[in-house]
């Protein structure tokens, strides 16, 4: 099991076009980057926990994804506490530091927004499959199939980079370049993967070639890929939640326009 | 694996016929052509060996046919070349090819989709793709599972799921470049059973190039023998051609049955090394390396550079555990000694830890546990130790073993002594993972199995010079070993080429002169003879065999037969946790 292959799942959420997660995760993700309020924020991430649970990951596999997040998110917090704009009572102030009514809402508003808008994203892309993706953005959305099979195809290669690295980090060293200064080393083991590299892409491009690949044939596909009732309905519950969260911040009268 | 099936329509896709009239190309940047003035036709369905020296330009043909050698900015072309009357830039599907790469040859993520690939491509009906997607895999003899991932497969595997990948497209002509030149003895059996399999149920036309002629004999029903430079040297029925050319495809580097690469005189003993060194540089070998060196000079590699008696111990490993990655052992309990003038074959099944034992006899990994030392011949001169982050991270981890053994004693576990796991060496600095690059340098030669992760210049001049720099040696001496290296390996003609354009033996030729040049007392190689023509095979036995009557103690890890027969003193199969003198069967313990 890779990035490339991960695991399947029986969940209905592992089999929906990941096309439609990507459209799902961008709706809500605009939505809610029109304002910056806590009540909006607050109101998505609740509509959103109800929905993790059919995400398709157990929690330790939730946390363990969405590990990045939770620490981005309270120590964006706190950056905004410190020096976010100033408003209303001022409780501390030392320096550039300035907390104050305004930073504090401010603060707790980006917490939630970045919990609210990432949590859902990593969600929806850990159980997209890249060879499915591909499939969906060239036969859903049409993008041009040598450019997405290119790319998937050279996603492949990553895997062998780390190989490639370690087995050129030895030959340095048996080849008596291990003791020169470490940021020469590096630039100079990066360049020769560089090199290893681009041989690899091209030798991989003549065997796509020699498949077909790049003719003037229209291409076929041999995975369907099928947008139906559930991906629109998985597109309608990103802007449900976008929207409920709006009017919500409309009604409390929290709304703070990002641009404006 | 199942008998031949045949794939479905395979008889109603008509065989394409081949066909070259004056025909050359000349790739874009190169003065010479790679192949010119050839005339040749290949009839349907005929299945053709093609021969010829390395250079001859038979990758170039064999991609031209298949219409991938690219446009007018990628070379020259003159005369015409025609796949069933046609350019086969309009062909595409008419023509399979499977590469020498396996890394390379695979595309997708699983092995449906990957098979499926050529299809997909020629715009075959999805409801037609998976039926022949069944058929192809079933061809080539792999029963796994449609999303079985593909980084997951073995070499050979790889290779079988290309060649299902190009028979699924139902091509007319099925061009394999050296299908097996990447491969073990193991994988090459098993992508050869594949294609005859395929030949056999098939009516499509077939062209093989490879130097190990005895591999596709009985496949093949014709040989075309390329001469370098363009035009055809023979042509026939695979016995006529091989009676009346054998001798000379053999010199040209071709693996013809009956003949000797060594032809007959072994490559060890008997003639003292100074008959075989390329006659204008031998002086200067002698001077610096051999036992007169008269005038003592005053360096830091003096001392390395000074001959040892035959059989002194060099390098010894007692209890030895090796690892790839920490925690996770792949071979323990190893004993051996490396000795001066010793040759020690490694060998033992796919995964059994041949290369990973390489690599920490080399110094380049750390050991797991056990004791790894060195002589005090080996040790002499040794500056101070590594201290970098590999290093530091080796320390901390050795000293959470350590821990942990304690642990597991104070508890009254079975000690995993008998595996050595966490016991250190008697002193720490006669592991040659300890010592600094520049020490391992003229007491540790690595040739890795891929010459291209070698290389760290971009000219042949700069590989063979860069360690002696590191060396700090005057630009004199620099000079000289070159000169020295590259004529005894056929490399002075190239010291201005670029490593990577190099042929696949002038690579490895490469990759052993760079080992060399830096006079290592231990020369350790992974597969040196993989893929390699008999002329290549020859010349490297023949210089290892100098090496070892210079003294140089070598570790080979190998599958190759004739290469243990024809060098190795000893046999440690991996595995079997015993060294074994070669051919004395699994019995008879050597050491």
């Amino acid at each position: 099991m890779s990035v490339l292959t991960p695991a399947r799942g029986p969940q209905s959420i592992y089999s929906i076009n990941p096309v439609a997660k990507l459209a799902a995760s961008l709706a809500l993700s605009a939505l809610l980057l029109v304002t910056i309020d806590w009540v909006s924020a607050a109101v998505a991430l609740v509509l959103e926990s109800v929905l993790f649970f059919w995400a398709g990951l157990s929690p330790g596999q939730f946390f363990r994804r969405t590990a990045a997040i939770w620490i981005a998110a309270p120590l964006a917090g706190l950056t905004t506490l410190l020096y976010g704009v100033s408003a209303g009572q001022t409780y501390l102030q030392f320096w550039l530091i300035h907390i104050s009514d305004g930073s504090i809402a401010l603060a707790v508003a980006t917490v939630l927004r970045i919990l609210a808008i990432g949590l859902p994203a990593v969600v929806l892309f850990a159980t997209i499959d890249p060879t499915d993706l591909a499939d969906g953005l060239a036969q859903v959305w049409h993008l041009p199939s040598r450019f997405v099979l290119g790319a998937l195809a050279g996603l492949r290669l990553i895997g062998l980079f780390l190989q490639d690295w370690r087995q050129l980090e030895l030959a340095r060293r048996a080849r008596g370049l291990g003791d020169t200064g470490r940021i020469r080393r590096f630039a100079n083991q990066a360049f020769a993967l560089l090199v290893i590299s681009i041989r690899r892409g091209s030798k991989l491009a003549t065997a796509m070639e020699a498949r077909g690949f790049g003719g003037d044939v229209v291409r076929s596909w041999a995975r369907p890929s099928p947008f139906g009732r559930r991906e629109w309905l998985l597109i309608a519950i990103g802007l449900v939640i976008g929207v409920v969260a709006l009017v919500a911040a409309v009604l409390a009268g929290s709304l703070n326009f990002v641009i404006g | 694996m199942p008998g031949p099936t045949p794939v479905p329509a395979a008889g109603p896709v008509p065989a394409a016929g081949l066909r070259a009239d004056g025909w050359g190309w000349r790739h874009a940047g190169r003065s010479s052509w790679a192949v010119r003035g050839l005339d040749l036709v290949i009839e349907p369905g005929e299945r053709v060996l093609l021969l010829g020296a390395s250079g001859a330009g038979k990758s170039t043909l064999m991609q031209a046919f298949a219409g991938v050698l690219g446009g007018v900015d990628e070379g020259d072309e003159e005369g015409s070349l025609l796949v069933d009357g046609v350019a086969p830039a309009g062909q595409r599907g008419r023509v399979g090819l499977l590469m020498q790469d396996p890394d390379s040859q695979v595309v997708l993520a699983r092995v449906g989709d990957d098979v499926a690939f050529g299809c997909e491509n020629l715009g075959v009906p999805r409801a037609d793709i998976w039926p022949r997607v069944a058929a192809a895999l079933d061809a080539v003899g792999l029963d796994l599972p449609l999303d079985h991932p593909t980084s997951e497969l073995s070499g050979g595997q790889k290779q079988r799921v290309a060649l299902a990948g190009v028979i699924a497209m139902q091509p007319g002509v099925v061009l394999l470049d050296e299908p097996t030149a990447n491969l073990d003895p193991g994988g090459v059996i098993e992508v050869r059973d594949a294609v005859a399999d395929v030949v056999r149920s098939s009516h499509a036309t077939f062209v093989v190039i490879e130097h190990r002629v005895d591999i596709w004999l009985d496949v093949v029903d014709r040989v075309v023998v390329l001469a370098p430079g363009g035009g055809v040297l023979a042509d026939g029925v695979p016995s006529v051609v091989l009676r009346d050319r054998g001798a000379e495809l053999a010199r040209d580097g071709v693996w013809v049955p009956g003949h000797d690469p060594l032809e007959g005189r072994p490559a060890r003993g008997g003639e003292p090394a100074s008959g075989r060194v390329a006659a204008p540089d031998s002086g200067a070998v002698a001077e610096a390396i051999g036992p007169d060196s008269s005038p003592p000079r005053v360096r830091a590699t003096d001392a390395a550079d000074a001959p040892v008696p035959v059989s002194t111990g060099l390098l010894a490993a007692h209890g030895l555990v090796v690892e790839r990655v920490p925690g996770s052992p792949v071979a323990g309990g190893i004993d051996l000694t490396l000795r001066a003038g010793r040759a020690l074959a490694i060998t033992g099944a796919n995964g059994a830890g041949k290369t990973t034992l390489a690599l920490t006899l080399a110094g380049l990994i750390p050991r797991a546990g056990g004791t790894l030392a060195a002589s005090a011949v080996l040790a002499a001169g040794l500056g101070r130790p590594r201290h970098d982050g590999a290093a530091r991270r080796r320390r901390q981890q050795q000293r959470e073993l350590r821990e942990r053994e304690r642990e597991r004693v104070r508890r009254g576990d079975t000690p995993v002594g008998a595996a050595g796991i966490g016991a250190s060496s008697p002193d720490q600095r006669l592991d040659p993972f300890e010592w600094r690059s520049g020490d391992l340098l003229t007491r540790m030669g690595m040739v890795f199995q891929d010459p291209e992760h070698q290389f760290v210049t971009g000219s042949v001049r700069g590989e063979l010079e860069v360690s002696l720099r590191a060396l700090r040696l005057p630009q004199q001496q620099i000079d000289e070993r070159v000169a020295e290296v590259a004529g005894r390996l056929r490399l002075d003609g190239l010291l201005k080429a670029n490593p990577y354009t190099l042929s696949g033996g002038e690579k490895r030729r490469l990759s052993v002169a760079s080992a060399l040049v830096a006079r290592p007392r231990i020369l350790v190689l992974d597969e040196p003879t993989f893929g390699q023509d008999s002329r290549t095979w020859a010349e490297l036995v023949r210089l290892l065999a100098e090496q070892l009557d210079r003294g140089t103690a070598i570790v080979a890890v190998t599958h190759d037969q004739a290469f243990i027969d024809a060098l190795a003193d000893d046999e440690f199969v991996v595995g079997a946790t015993a060294v074994l003198a070669p051919g004395a069967g699994r019995g008879g313990v050597a050491e």
